[in-house]
This record gives structure tokens, sequence and C-alpha cells, in this order.
């Protein structure tokens, strides 16, 4: 199918894209990446009045780190976070999750704002996001605001983001002294969106955790945070703890049916991912 | 609402010029305005690579760009490809593989896998089959598509060496 | 020379892996598909579907959609009958078949969700679409047949209440006293199996332009289709015209597999349209229309029992199966055919006189189902190696060493099996025999023991089938349907010594016109860069059935030998007297005249061209020349060439996610004369993939109230790149007698074996769990589900 009709603007300055904004208020969907959005209007899913490019606004594109924190602009494509040498260095988790993210095409294209923003409960960005604590930046006519992840993605496709704002950038911390990150999903097929995934962080001392954080994708609207199964692997990794936090997660999550992977399902790949991710934190590298 | 829009571009190393409706998507752009059918629409979701084209150097989604958003870019289809000779020995490959049946998805499997042979001409079997997983091929199995994109990686590697 | 086969000729090109003429083009992107093609003022279908799966049309208002942008007509069902006849999908030889009759667009009700109601035409794709929008529809929902296990009971609605109700048709078999078989039985195993409901998904979609020019009472349609004859025809039939006022073209067909071998009623609708507007209208339906549209398959519930003696002896098989077919048996090849050829098969590889099927065929508010590549081969193959495996498993026996027991013997034939199926020459033993070489099954055992003692759980699985190719009248023609068994291949010379052939048969990627210039080099003693093949064009080629049921190299290719051994002869002739020689002595090799006797190169094909082109005068008056040739074949001695095979896959369960991964498959298969290696390996490898698609991942999933849940790329999946095995493939050769090629077919045998093999590795890796799956596609959920883990 084609899309609906629609009327097209690329601004090539900030103050013209929230004017843009402004002038044209929910009619106006923003295209970076496009590829989410642009399937929904070949099936005519949604059908935008108007789509406004934000891909002449350079100064949205890049990877810049400081001290204690990595920023990524929102229209930095997939392709680059997966390559960039600092986010491998000082930001693991998501080198380590950039492979799982579609195929080669879509990464090319796509970018790691638009993932922020669209909040598909599927994806891994958003959980790395929930997972390391990081921020969203949002900007709109009114100037800049910084949102932690955990309040912003607040459920299915639905976040912080307000009318006439954009996500601009992330800002995550930089990996601390002894803490380590590791990511898996259970797939169907290479590139497929998760049954269940789980971004995973914690410090790391031998065998013992602590400061655990297990953000978990495809469970539910948004990303969860596993509280309980965190707590019970805080302390030194046994079969014990794993399997007490593996209990944990039955009120940590609690998953929707999808196509071909009930909540059940979920909960238990919930189970077997924090078993293989935690032993991956603790194993000696 | 919905007027159209002036573009222009390089296709394949031509200047071109053209007025759009917004809504044009490249592949239907680079097929009915340009007539370069080798770019070829299977879903139009994203899914299933068969309108991958090259846009400033990078394999693209032919139906998940539109139009207006390649002015002022390179686009290169496998008409240019062709022309150019830049994958001439993978061409031949597949020729003498049979790694083409229909022949639907096969444009968009060449410039996937041509990325893949600049990007790292030492690829694994595996790694091609990770690569390329973004391109459904409902005929050959894919087995002869690995084979022929691992033996040209590995002929252009023994010219290098 | 002449008493040569095929087979003796020098220089032959069979069984040599040539390159097809045709790949460079679609390499190079220059394929020429329907979708590429474009004719001056060219307008646009598109269609506005059902939403509901079942519900009556009360009004349609298409005045907002009259008035949109670009569009030049909308129409509805009634418009539409008065142009293009309704149908039935029946056959007189699956009798009691019955189906309603269906229109282009329907007229009172909507029988499924995404049936085309109304059409729409505009100057482009785009306008067309936002006008369908503006169509307004008020329904009237009906109640919805979508459980076809509920489908015949009393309170169940009945779709076509002029039918009665929702039973299409019924079929039972039974040999005398199978009951005491099963009393008397050692052991006798039960299974139910379920085969999920999946689709073609052919890359390009089903792709129509439809031209009519008024003057001429001509019709040209470029079709996506495998039967360019056929659909000639019906299109002629339903809208009114004679069959030479209708021209149809298949270009480049970007993938078919049974997809393009029916017909579609937004097909019709479009030739209707173009009949209307006199215009050249063009639909080509998207993903979304495909799913919907495009014909399923395979949705069969079955419950099976076999009889064993301790001793390994397969007594009995006994199977009950309902299958849900959709609203309409499809036209014209019908919705029956994929049960009767899992009665018609199911366990005749083995020597199992004692037989009984029962099958119901019933309609339901779903996408129409029709034959999908391997017609019913992966259901009843899946079936019967599924009851072997677990009869072994009863009676403690290896399940390499209950098929030696049991497989036909090799040198049995000709035999038939209880149904009356008559083979002429397998290779069942010397088939499992290679292949238990080939996969090193020994060590395979044991390397599976070892992993297993370590908690990885690794299963091999083996299933033999058989498959039926090379139809003859009685597939179709017998019971009224119009598709030609026969296949017909005209070749000429031209004047520069090159050759021209036309044959029915077609190509839709599977190498179809190299094997046909092969044989016709072998025939003539041409080299292959001399041959030109058309195919796809009902204007230029023989009459013929087209591509399916693997019979293109088969019928077609043997069609292509006769005729190729009728120019020979016919060049030969010209050159005789022109070299003042006996033909007989006479010869072509690579292009040139040559002495039988010594090889002795005497003149070219060139020359004999020019001579008989340019100067006839040259000639003796009492000779004509006649370098265009046609011949015609179709098989005679048996109605179906089966051909035999057997696969074997090692794969490993993840017992804590369900996920399967694929290790290794093995394929040997026999389809008689391999004309082309590669090509067949080819053919064998893709229909695998095909196959491991269904064991795997394919299921069109449905709500209770018909609604198609996955009817999309993303979520309806199947084999990507990254999750499939390298497949090895070997064969043993036992040619059909009935044609001199001895070619069978080749296309659907992977597909046909591949979920068979799969599931039973599955289930050989759970067996140490106490776990079983049955339920096709082997999701992970599933197989969490066997464990119990959730």
């Amino acid at each position: 199918m084609k899309p609906a009709p629609f009327a097209y603007e690329k601004p090539g300055t900030m103050a013209e894209l929230f004017g843009l904004l402004a002038e044209h208020g929910a009619d106006a969907a923003i295209l970076a990446g496009g590829q989410s959005l642009m399937a929904t209007m070949n099936m005519r899913l949604s059908a935008p009045e108007i789509l406004v490019d934000i891909n002449g606004l350079k100064e949205l594109s890049g990877i810049s780190v400081s001290a204690d924190k990595l920023s990524i602009g929102a229209l930095t494509r997939h392709c680059d976070v997966a390559s960039s040498e600092d986010v491998a260095a000082r930001v693991p988790l998501i080198h380590l999750a950039m492979p799982y993210v579609a195929h080669a095409a879509i990464r090319n294209r796509g970018t790691f704002g638009g993932s922020v923003a669209l909040a598909d409960p599927a994806s891994e960005i958003p959980a790395c996001m929930v997972c390391l604590d990081g921020e969203i930046e949002i900007t709109g006519a009114m100037g800049v605001r910084r949102v932690p992840a955990a309040t912003y993605f607040k459920g299915l496709y639905e976040t912080d983001l307000h009318e006439g704002e954009i996500v601009t950038a992330v800002h995550v911390p930089v990996l601390g002294n002894g803490e380590r990150h590791a990511f898996d999903e259970i797939t169907r097929r290479h590139g497929d969106y998760a049954m269940a995934g789980l971004a995973a962080s914690a410090s790391v001392s031998g065998t013992t955790l602590s400061n655990v954080r297990l953000a978990y994708f495809g469970v539910a609207g948004t990303p969860v945070l596993a509280i309980k199964a965190g707590a019970a692997l805080e302390g030194t990794i046994n079969d014990a703890c794993i399997s007490a936090a593996q209990n944990a997660l039955d009120s940590d999550l609690d998953p929707f049916d999808d196509i071909g992977c009930s909540a059940a399902t979920k909960v238990h790949l919930a189970k077997v991912l924090l078993d293989r991710v935690v032993r991956r934190l603790v194993a000696v590298n | 609402m919905d007027k159209a829009v002036q573009i222009s571009m390089s296709v394949n190393s031509e200047a071109v010029n053209r007025t759009v409706e917004p809504r044009q998507s490249l592949a239907d752009f680079i097929r009915n305005e340009l007539e370069l059918t080798g770019t070829h629409v299977g879903c139009e979701h994203g899914v299933c690579g068969a309108c991958t084209v090259r846009l400033d150097g990078q394999i693209v989604r032919g139906c998940l760009t539109l139009a207006v958003q390649a002015d002022g870019c390179t686009v290169e289809t496998i008409e240019g490809l062709t022309e150019s000779g830049e994958i001439a020995d993978l061409q031949n490959a597949f020729v003498t593989r049979n790694a083409a049946q229909c022949g639907f998805c096969t444009p968009g499997m060449l410039l996937t896998a041509a990325e893949l042979l600049v990007a790292d001409p030492g690829a694994s079997r595996e790694e091609i089959r990770k690569h390329i997983s973004g391109n459904y091929c409902r005929c050959t199995g894919y087995q002869a598509v690995v084979d022929a994109i691992e033996s040209t990686a590995r002929s252009r590697l023994g010219e290098a060496s | 020379m002449s008493g040569l086969t095929i087979h003796d000729r020098p220089n032959s090109y069979i069984g040599r892996s040539v390159s097809r003429p045709n790949i460079r083009r679609l390499v190079e992107g220059k394929g020429r598909f329907t979708d590429d093609m474009s004719l001056p003022r060219m307008l646009f279908a598109a269609f506005l579907r059902s939403p509901y799966a079942h519900a009556e049309i009360v009004t349609i208002d298409t005045s907002a959609a009259e008035a949109a942008p670009g569009v030049v007509r909308v129409v509805t069902g009634k418009e539409m009958a008065d142009v293009c006849s309704p149908w039935v999908g029946v056959l007189t030889h699956l009798e009691g078949l019955k189906s309603q009759p269906q229109y282009a667009l329907p007229i009172e009700k909507a029988t499924w969700q995404g049936e085309a109601v109304v059409a729409v035409v505009a100057e482009t794709r785009a306008q067309a679409e936002d006008a369908v929008e503006l169509v307004e529809v008020e329904w009237n929902e009906l109640p919805v047949v979508a459980d076809m296990e509920m489908a015949l009971d009393e309170a169940t609605h009945v779709i076509h209440s002029d039918l009665g109700d929702n039973l299409a048709w019924q079929r039972e078999f039974a040999t005398d006293g199978i009951d005491a078989v099963f009393e008397a039985a050692d052991q006798v195993v039960e299974e139910t199996f379920h085969f999920g409901r999946h689709t073609g998904v052919t890359l390009e979609a089903r792709s129509i332009l439809s031209d009519y020019d008024s003057s001429e009472e001509q019709l040209t349609v470029y079709l996506a289709t495998q039967t360019p004859h056929m659909m000639q025809t019906l299109f002629a039939k339903h809208m009114g015209l004679e069959d030479h006022r209708v021209r149809v073209i298949s270009g480049d067909v970007g993938g078919a597999f049974g997809i393009k071998v029916h017909s579609y009623a937004d097909e019709y609708a479009t030739v209707a349209l173009s009949i209307m507007l006199k215009r050249p209208v063009k639909f080509i339906a998207d993903r979304l229309e495909s799913f919907t549209n495009d014909i399923h398959a395979r949705d069969h519930r079955i419950t099976a029992r076999m009889a064993v003696s301790q001793d390994g002896e397969i007594q009995a098989i006994d199977y009950d199966d309902v299958t849900g077919v959709g609203p309409y048996s499809v036209y014209p090849r019908t919705s029956g055919i994929e049960a009767n050829q899992v009665v018609n098969m199911t366990g005749a590889q083995y020597a199992c006189p004692n037989y009984r099927a029962r099958t119901n065929v019933v309609f339901q508010n779903k996408t129409p189902m029709c034959q999908y590549r391997a017609v019913g081969h992966p259901i009843l193959t899946a079936l019967t190696e599924g009851l072997v495996d677990k009869a072994a498993d009863a009676i403690g026996m290896d399940p390499v060493d209950i098929r030696r027991k049991n497989l036909l013997p090799d040198d049995g034939y000709p035999c038939k099996s209880p149904t009356g199926m008559l083979f002429e020459q397998l290779s069942h033993q010397e088939s499992l025999e290679k292949i238990v070489q080939m996969m090193d099954y020994e060590t395979l055992r044991k390397e599976q023991a070892v992993l297993r003692d370590q908690g990885v759980y690794r299963g091999i699985g083996i299933a033999t089938f058989i498959e039926v190719t090379n139809p003859s009248a009685m597939f179709y023609g017998i019971g009224g349907a119009p598709i030609s068994a026969q296949d017909g291949a005209t070749i000429r010379l031209d004047a520069k010594g090159n050759i021209i052939v036309q044959t029915g048969v077609t190509e839709q990627g599977q190498g179809t016109e190299a094997v046909i210039a092969q044989v016709a080099a072998t025939a003539l003693g041409v080299t292959m860069d001399k041959i030109k093949v058309l195919t796809g064009d009902t204007d230029i080629t023989p009459y013929g059935g087209g591509t399916w049921a693997s019979r293109a190299a088969g019928v077609g290719g043997e069609a292509a030998a006769q005729a190729g051994h009728a120019l020979r002869q016919r060049i030969l002739e010209v050159a005789a007297i022109m070299l003042q020689a006996d033909a007989a002595t006479l010869d072509i090799q690579e292009n040139v005249i040559v002495d039988v006797a010594d090889g002795r190169e005497r003149i070219s094909l060139a020359e004999v061209g020019r001579v008989a082109y340019y100067r006839p005068d040259t000639l003796p008056k009492d000779f004509q020349s006649e370098l265009m040739v046609t011949r015609h074949y179709v098989p005679k001695d048996y109605p179906f060439a089966f051909t035999n095979g057997v696969q074997a896959s090692y794969l490993e369960v993840d017992p804590a996610t369900g996920i399967v991964t694929l290790l290794n498959h093995w394929v040997v298969e026999d389809c008689g004369t391999v004309i082309n290696p590669q090509l067949v390996d080819e053919q064998i490898r893709g229909g695998v993939v095909q196959g491991i698609g269904g064991a795997l991942y394919e299921e069109c999933l449905y709500s209770p109230e018909g609604q198609l849940l996955n009817g999309n790329m993303a979520d309806y999946l199947v084999p990507m790149a990254g999750e499939m095995p390298d497949i090895q493939v070997a064969h043993v050769e036992s040619r059909t007698a009935d044609s001199e090629l001895g070619a069978k077919g080749a296309g659907e045998a992977g597909t046909a074996g591949a979920p068979g093999a799969i599931m039973n590795a599955i289930n050989d890796a759970l067996k140490p769990l106490n776990a079983r799956v049955t339920r096709q596609p082997f999701t992970p959920e599933r197989i969490l589900q066997a464990l119990k883990t959730v």
C-alpha cells in the first residue's frame, strides 16, 4: 500500500523545526530514520498530515564523551552507534545490544533517538536506557529538559514526549569501576523482535554483585526494571540466589501475550535470560 | 497540503531532476519515474529487502525512504553497480553458483552482499548468513547465495594478499 | 545415427551443470517482471476488501470515491457480474465435491476477511487507494465459521445455505479387515498431528496488467502465472471471449510455488475492468492483500494410528483427517486435491497392505486453501514417518532398521499401493542406505549419546517419501478442468544456424529454460549458446500446461527431446542433399554436420540454414525443407511418475528456551534422469527450506472472529539465512521408461520430506525428556509446553 498523502517539510534550523511543530501540532510527525514510521504509513495505520524531516539538523547527530557521561545525538544512526569505539569502551551495554537491532540496511538508516521516541516495547534500546539509568534529552520551543529513562517510558508506545517536543539526545553514565554489562534476547529468527530480552548491569567483584540492574524488554508495554530480582542478586552469586531472583520475576513482571508467545512463556524466558546474563556478568573474562 | 516537491540527485552517476509527491518512496521513484526496474518492491514494510538501494554509499530500504529524502544525495541501484563493474565478480559468482532462481530478491541481495564484501571480506559463512538475513529469498534456501558471496570474498582476499 | 537415444548423444548436455541462459539478466537487474511493464494510458486498480470474515453487503456508496482525484471508475459486484461470469471450483472425479458459485466481486456477502468487494480504478495506485478509503459499505455481520473442527456441528452456521452444510467433500478408503489387524497387533501407536495453515509468500506478489483492444476484440494479459494457457482459457470463458482473442504473457515470475497456478477473483476483476474501460489496468497485490488472498495450504488435523508387530513389521495404518479450505473450493484445481493426495499416498512407501483413510474437507470463513508446493506430501510424509518413529520406539527398534524392514524392496516393481497408485520403479532401499552413509548415521548416534550425557539434546530425524510428478490427465483433465496434461515444443533452425525453441512449460526460476535448452541442444547436437528458448506467451508457444506438479523437465523436456530429434533428422536430410550423402551417415556435433563414421566435419549448420532459406533453388524441385518441427508429449504408461527419496535432519533443541538449531540436513532423491545436477540440487535445497518454514516458523494465525492476526511479513515468519543449515544432496537415478529422457520431477521433493524429518529429529532430541511435539510449526512455545515448562 502507498501512504496517504502528506506534506513534507525539512527544517534547516531548530527554530524552524519548532515553528513547524507549533504550527501543525498533532497533525505533524517527525521523520528521522523512518524505519518504523514509514512502515506504518505504508500500511495506512498512521496518516500524519505533514512529515517534518529532521535529517537536515546535523547538530542532532554524533556521539560525545565526557568524564562520566556518554551522549548520543538523536539522529545518530544505529550503524554509527554500533561501530563507535567510544560506545564499545565506555558503555558496553549499548555496543552489545546493537547487533540485535534489526538488519544491516535498517541500522544504516534507523536512528538511536528514533527508537527512544517510538518506544517499541520489544525494542532493545529503551531497555538499555532504563538499565543504564540514562536520561532522555527532550527539546521543545520552551527549551531543553532531561527526563530519566525510568519515567520517560510511560506505556505502550507512550512516552513523556509532549506535542511540539522532540528527543534531541540521550545521555548515559559511562562504565564505572568494576561495573559490567551483559545483554541477551531470545528471538525465533536473527533480527526479529524479541520474545523476551534482558539488558543488565552490575558492579562486579569476583563472584559478588552489587547495584544490579535488570531491564527486561518484550515483556510489557515499556521496559521493566526487575527490582526484586535485582535485589535478590546482590551478594555472592550462586545457584540459590539465581533461583531466588528467578522466582522474584514472578512479581516483577506482568507480561502480555503476543502472537505466538504467551505471557507464561515470556516469564519463563525471562528467567532463562536472568540465569544466562547473570552468569555472564560474573564470568571471568 | 501534499504539494509536489522539486528534487535533484545523482542516480547511478547521472544528474536527475524531478518533481515528486512527498509520499512517493525512493523505490517507487526509481522504478516509476526513472524506469530503473531492477529495484524491486516486495513488501513495502522494510522486511524483505528486495528494494535495497545505496543512498550516499550505504544500503537502505528503498520502501522506507522517501524520494524527497534523497534530494541532494547520491543513489546507486543494481543498474549502476552493473554498469560500473563494481560487483562483476559477485554477479559472476551468482551466475556460476546459480545463486538466483526467480531473481526477484537478487538485486537487493547483491547490494547487501556488496556492502559486506567491502566491510569484511574475511567474513565467515555464519557472518555472511547473519548479514544477509534482512534479505528474504524464497527460492534458493540461501546456501547457494552464501556460497557465491563466500567464494567472491575469498577470491578478493586472495587478490589483495 | 538416429537410433541413438538422447542419453547416447555425443557432446551431451544431459547430466551437466550448465548455467542458466536467463540468469544473467536477473543478476543485472534486467529481469522483466509484470510490474516492470508499463503501457500507454495505463490505469491502476485497488480493492476495498472485507474487514469481516463473514458479512452481508447491505449497501455500497461509491459517490465520494468516484469524485476523488484521479479516479476513473468504481465498480461493485453487480456491475462486475455483467462482464465476468461466476465459476464453481469442482472436478467431477472428486465425486461429491461441492462449492458455491464465486464472483469476481461478491454481490451479496463477503465470506473471508480480505475478500475484494469493490474495485477502484485510478490514474495511480496511490489515488486508487485514497479512493478506496472513501467507499462506504454498510455491513451486516454474520456468524463466523472459523474453527474447522466445528464446521460440521449442527449448531454451526452454514456459510452457503444453498449447499445445505459446510461439508465440501468427503472421502473414505478402506481395505478389507483392517479392524481385525489392529485388534490382533502386538503394538498400536496413536498420534494426533496438526499442520499449521500457511501460505507461499512469493517475493513478487501476484501481478497482472490487462489490456483490451476493442478494435480487434483482443485481450492481452501480462500475468505472473505458472499456467498461461489455462489462464487464457479461463479469462476467455468468463469474459465471454473466444480463446484466440486472449493472449496471456508471463514474463519473469518472482517465485510461484503453486501460489501462481490458480485463478484469483481480483485478477478476473482486473481483466474485466480493462474490458469495461478499454484501457490497460494494472493490479499488483500489496503484501497485506497477498496474505489474505494468495491461497493458503496445509491446515489439517489428523488423528492416526499404526499397527506394528514386535519384530517390526508395519501392519496397518488408519487415520482420520479434517481440513478447512475457506469459503469456496478454489477454481479450477479445487480445494479437494490436497486431502485427496493424503488419502492416496499415506504410507505408500511401505509394504503395508492394510489401510484406512477418512477425510472431511470443510468450508470456513478464512482465506481459500488450495495446492501449494508439494501438495499434501508434507502432511502425509510427516504423518507416516511420525507414526513409523513412534512404532519403532514402541518396539525398541532403531528408526533406520524399521524402515529397512518395511520400505518397498527396490526389486519389487512395478507395484501398486493399497489405494491403487502405480509405481514404476522406485529406490527406497538404495536411497536409505545412501543417506545412512552420507550422514554417517552410526557416528552421529554415538555423538548424540555422548552429548546427551552432557545435557545437550540433539536429535536425528529421518523421513522417507514418495512424490507425485509428471501427471497425466488423471490429475485434472479427467475431472473437467481446462488444464493441459500434454505439452509441446516447437524447434526451428534459423538461417544462421541458431535454434529457437518455443515451449509450453514455463519458467519461475527453477531453470526450465536451461533444461529445455540442454535437452534441445543434446538432441540436435548444437552448443548451448546457439539456443534461445521462448516461454510464457500463449500466442507463440505450443499449447501446454505450464509448470506445476514437477512436470516441466519430465513432460516439457521430453517434448523438446522429440522435437529436437525430428529437427535434426530434417536438417540432416537437407545436408545429405547438399553433400550428396546418405542422411544416415551424417550427424550434427557442435553445430557442424559430421560423418558419423569418423567425425569428419562436413558443413556448418549455418550453411544448411543459408541454403535452405536463401538458396532453395539449389535444392531439388521435389524437395521442400521443413526446418521447424513441433512435438508433443504426455505420459501414457503411468498416470503419474512417482519419485522417491529420503531426508535426514540433525538438530539441537534447547530445552530451556524451546529454540531449535538446525545443524545439518541431508537429502537423497531419485528424480530419474538428472538433466542439470546443479539446478536439481538447488530445487531440492530451496524446497527443503520451504519445508523447514512450515515445520518451524510459518503459520497463518486467526482470531476466533476469523481475522488473520499475522498477515504481514514482519509477523508471519519465513526462513531467513541466519537459521538455515547447509544441505547435502545426493541422487539415485531410476529413469522412467515412459519417456526417452527418463526424467521425473524434482521441484517439490525437498518440501515433501523436510517437515517430517524435522519433526522426528525434534522428538528424538526430546525423547529423554519425555516430551513430543506433533503440532506444526514447532515453535519454542509449543516445545516448552510439551516439556511442561510452561
